[in-house]
């Protein structure tokens, strides 16, 4: 690989990340538009894809206000976290064959390690806001996010072990040996879904939001360019589990010879990405201990169980 | 066990139901370029009528301006020279206006009426203060052929009531003649 | 040359961070910056050819145990009032015992160091050696610890179980 190639991959991917949250503030809302019987967001360009830009101009043209009482510090520090965080996990994310920004042998871990420090932007700012509201948010996510790790990481070890690693190129190409894992891990994928959902805190899992209870929760107290970044690290946050999902269980890049294979994991992503902008649009958000209940009554079993029979398999057959 | 399940399916089968909204039909009314149908009795603007002789209706009684819950109306009563009443000036603020529709349930002579217009927006809020000129339109509005002096009659200066023209004598309620 | 310049980069920030973490009077001050030493260290693990041990550093005590630490102090309501606590308990006598002891660790880095062995030259240890090693020679270790993480959850179940089935009988 020539040396601006990799440059070249990193900056591509920065710019297609943001470009694609950027899109998806727009995307996201046409779709709800549709699946409710609206138009959605329609005036701004052809289709309204001019609000993207729009939405961006406003955010940072509005006043950037530090609430006195709160921690400046951290009120500060906290959005940039999640933005960071998100980013650093694009850069295990194999698009095509050789277009990567780093194959590494532990790529699945280090995607966790980033979906976990994620969680540190929610928490605290909503401890440093100094309002019950954000407060109260940040607590439910912290539980919420600590528990749902832990099926994550228990849903993807079946796929570690098919594949005997924890590169991502290793699992695409096993993949292409021995078929999606969506087949043979199908209720890894389950429960890997449930947790992306929560650790990406999304619609129905955003409890930490809960517009309904907590005034807009964690980001009670941000404005403009910071509240932006909560926004900016969400999308992101979206788009990374999607491609993790077309990556681990349904084969990456690969698919039939008539498209390049950037074009399929790009088109995989997007089927992914519109299906949980289908949840978001379908289905009611739980209770908070409906939420743990779910988590670790039915999802902990869940993920042992096919952790233990894929284990039996590998050994035994 | 079997209720999981059912949770299950009834949380997949509203993904599907939802997803079949995908080629259904928006509802939504695209509204600057296509208008809603706004019914006659809509309560949007307000205008003051003449008669069909293209008179003002208005008597400056006063009444719409007392039943304004929001005391927007402002009017000034005088006298023409036959003794008639009418309004020296009338004016709305259409900033405190709410489209209650009061004013013209108590007005005597049919005069102020609401109208299915609603898209008065002003960049200056003084610009909302309507005067008489603007108010006044020169049809009939709601009622056509109705005029105040004709059926309640009043008397003026040489003329007693139902002894002007166009105008006929006063019904005697106490009598139980046709 | 490059690697050598990371690994001071890193170790600086460890250092530093893990100084302020220690004299923050502000208990989320000292956490951010605890995070940040125990993520400096995660990349010298991983410099020193240890990517699996670094990455478990990142998952397991930045993003689960500090989350927990984060989580109490969400929790305990911290005023000014604790603050100036604070404040009064950071006191120069205070220091003494920790600074001997770290002396001490000193001593024995020192030791270590002055003995050679360029910490840079250990080869590359992936998650398989890391595997292999813990379910052969030390197995008997993975296994105290899961039955300690077993007890634990049978623990947490029931104290959980007992807590729902008295909601239970408070709701019906």
């Amino acid at each position: 690989m020539p040396g601006w190639l990799i440059y070249f991959i990193i900056f591509g991917t920065i710019f297609g990340a943001f470009g694609g949250a950027a899109v998806l503030i727009w995307f996201e809302r046409r779709l709800l538009g549709i699946w409710q019987d609206r138009l959605g967001p329609n005036r701004v360009g052809p289709l309204g894809i001019g609000l993207a830009l729009a939405d961006v101009i406003k955010l940072f043209a509005k006043e950037d206000w530090v609430p006195p009482f709160a921690d400046k510090f951290v009120f500060v520090f906290a959005p940039t976290a999640i933005v960071m965080a998100m980013l650093l996990g694009f850069a295990v994310v194999p698009f095509a064959p050789g277009i990567h920004v780093i194959d590494l042998n532990i790529a699945l871990l280090f995607f966790m390690g980033m979906t976990s420090l994620a969680v540190y932007s929610v928490m605290l700012g909503g401890l440093a806001s100094n309002n019950k509201y954000a407060l109260l948010g940040g607590l439910r996510s912290a539980a919420q996010m600590v528990s749902y790790e832990v099926f994550m990481g228990l849903s993807l070890m079946g796929v570690v072990m098919l594949t005997g690693s924890f590169s991502l190129v290793d699992i695409v190409n096993t993949q292409a040996e021995k078929g999606w894992f969506v087949f043979s891990q199908f209720f890894g994928f389950v429960a890997f879904m449930m947790a992306g959902i929560a650790e990406s805190h999304r619609l129905p899992f955003d409890l930490p939001e809960a517009e309904h209870e907590l005034v807009a929760g964690f980001h009670t107290e941000y404005s403009g360019m910071k509240f932006g970044m909560f926004m900016v690290g969400e999308y992101l946050g979206l788009i990374l589990i999607s491609s993790m999902i077309c990556t681990i269980f349904f084969g990456g890049w690969l698919g039939p010879d008539f498209l390049p294979p950037i074009f399929w994991f790009t088109i995989k992503t997007f089927v992914f990405i519109c299906f949980f902008i289908l949840l978001r649009a379908a289905i009611p958000r739980p209770r908070y201990d409906q939420l743990m209940i779910f988590g670790w009554q039915y999802l902990l079993p869940l993920t042992l169980i096919n952790l233990l029979v894929t284990g039996a398999v590998v050994l035994w057959l | 066990m079997l209720n999981i399940l059912k949770a299950i399916w009834s949380q997949l089968v509203t993904l599907v139901e939802v997803l079949r909204h995908t080629f259904s039909k928006a509802d939504t009314v695209q509204y600057p370029e296509e208008m809603p149908y706004l019914a006659p009795r809509n309560r949007g603007r307000i205008v003051l009528t003449r008669d069909p002789d293209g008179e003002e209706r208005c008597v400056a009684c006063n009444l719409c301006a007392v039943a304004c819950p929001v005391d927007c109306i402002a009017l000034q009563k005088t006298e023409d020279e036959y003794g008639r009443w009418y309004p020296e000036f009338f004016r709305i603020n259409f900033s405190r206006c709410i489209m209650c529709g009061m004013c013209e349930e108590a007005c005597p002579t049919y005069a102020i009426q609401l109208t299915p217009d609603f898209e008065m927006c002003e960049y200056d809020r003084q610009n909302m203060v309507y005067e008489k000129e603007h108010l006044l339109i020169s049809g009939e509005g709601k009622y056509p052929g109705y005029s105040f002096y004709n059926v309640a009659g009043k008397s003026i200066k040489n003329k007693d009531k139902g002894e002007a023209r166009n105008e006929s004598p006063p019904v005697d309620v106490r009598s139980l003649l046709p | 040359m490059l690697e050598l310049a990371l690994f001071y980069l890193a170790a600086g920030i460890s250092l530093v961070s893990t100084i302020l973490a220690v004299t923050r009077v502000n208990a989320t001050h000292a956490l951010i910056y605890l995070i940040i030493s125990l993520l400096a260290s995660a990349i010298i693990f991983y410099l020193v050819g240890a990517p699996f041990a670094a990455v478990l550093e990142v998952v397991i005590y930045a993003g689960a145990i500090m989350v927990l630490f984060v989580f109490v102090i969400m929790m305990l309501n911290l005023s000014p009032a604790g603050e100036a606590i604070e404040h009064r308990w950071l006191q120069p006598r205070m220091w003494i015992i920790p600074a001997l002891f770290c002396t001490l660790l000193l001593a024995e880095i020192t030791y270590m160091l002055s003995r050679g062995d360029n910490l840079l030259m250990g080869h590359m240890v992936g998650p398989k050696a890391v595997g292999l090693e813990l379910f052969g020679p030390y197995v008997l270790a993975v296994e105290i610890a899961s039955m300690l993480l077993l007890a634990g959850l049978v623990g947490a179940f029931h104290l959980g179980r007992r807590y729902l089935t008295e909601l239970r009988e408070e709701t019906s």
